[in-house]
């Protein structure tokens, strides 16, 4: 047994102890897209919120802040606005998935690492419990017209999730969640504000973090 | 230039196997077809190295259906969890040795 043996097999325990626990495809690619779609998102929802009649058929929102609870539910909910706001953020969500799963897919077949296997459906179930948990309880809370958590709660439990989801792959990403975790406190300390929030949470932080990560792990 | 190999575990002389320990040291248990998708190895080579851990108490097997499909979990012991480290310390000191 020589020197090389020797590394070799260094090198081979430490590459399975890291593929094996993680999943070590995600691609950074997949954080720019979804940061764009962010964007893209949020200036469409300043729009439907603040020249309301131009996009939404005419529909005037009660005056006043827009954030804050206004009349009873059931006109809140029904209403264009609302209604327009959540196709959009179902829309951006869905493109960032659709993107992300094919980007990543690419990557873990470039990688030989199994897409659907036991690191990546460790991950997933780590980040869906908080995100599951968050987005029921965000969406009971737009029923009852509390307008004003959406963003923080948004950004406080998708921040979770991805603390929670860096024991099952990169890291980096803790720093990620933990930045996301300090602009939602930031955005329930200034109602009013949550858009900006949002749109620098998903959008300016993910394209700074997937930029980083593709120039780190993808090359 | 003096080196020792003695002190290195025979039984991961393989690298299926020492890929197999390392798995199972940061794993709570990893089941078989988990273990052939990762490694890259065939049916027979996974099952065989296997065995040869399981004869030397390295690992402990632990055999449960998924619905009607039989799924075996592997698991390392506390004698496979000194052995492997032991093994990695003699590494390193035999890595240490080199260098001067």
């Amino acid at each position: 047994m020589e020197d090389s043996k020797l590394h070799e097999d260094l090198a081979s325990i430490r590459n399975m102890m890291e593929r094996s626990s993680k999943f070590i495809s995600l691609s950074g690619l997949s954080g720019i897209m979804a940061g764009i779609y962010a964007l893209i998102g949020a200036v469409l929802a300043y729009k439907t919120l603040y020249e309301p009649s131009k996009y939404t058929f005419g529909y005037e929102p009660q005056a006043g802040n827009p954030y804050l609870q206004t009349g009873v539910w059931e006109e809140l909910i029904f209403s264009p606005t609302i209604l327009q706001l959540l196709f959009i953020a179902f829309g951006v969500l869905f493109a960032a998935l659709l993107t992300g799963y094919a980007l990543t897919a690419r990557k873990a077949k470039k990688h030989g690492q199994a897409l659907w296997g036991k690191t990546s459906k460790a991950l997933l179930f780590q980040m869906a419990t908080p995100l599951l948990t968050g987005g029921f309880l965000i969406i009971i809370l737009i029923s009852r017209g509390y307008l004003g958590v959406v963003s923080p709660a948004c950004l406080a439990f998708y921040g979770l999730a991805l603390v929670g989801a860096s024991a099952y792959t990169f890291t980096d990403i803790r720093y990620l969640g933990i930045c996301e975790i300090i602009l939602a406190i930031l955005a329930a300390a200034f109602p009013g504000y949550g858009l900006l929030f949002w749109a620098f949470g998903f959008g300016v932080l993910h394209i700074v973090y997937g930029s980083l990560m593709h120039l780190k792990y993808d090359r | 230039m003096k080196v020792d190999f003695s002190k290195l575990d025979k039984a991961f002389e393989n690298r299926v196997r020492l890929q197999i320990m390392s798995v199972l040291m940061v794993n709570e248990s990893y089941d078989f077809t988990s273990l052939k998708d990762l490694l890259d190895v065939t049916d027979g080579n996974l099952a065989s190295n296997l065995k040869a851990l399981e004869k030397e108490e390295y690992i402990t097997i632990h055999k449960s259906f998924v619905g009607k499909k039989p799924n075996t979990n592997y698991q390392a012991s506390a004698k496979g969890k000194k052995a492997f480290t032991d093994h990695l310390n003699a590494l390193e000191q035999l890595i240490k040795q080199q260098k001067k």
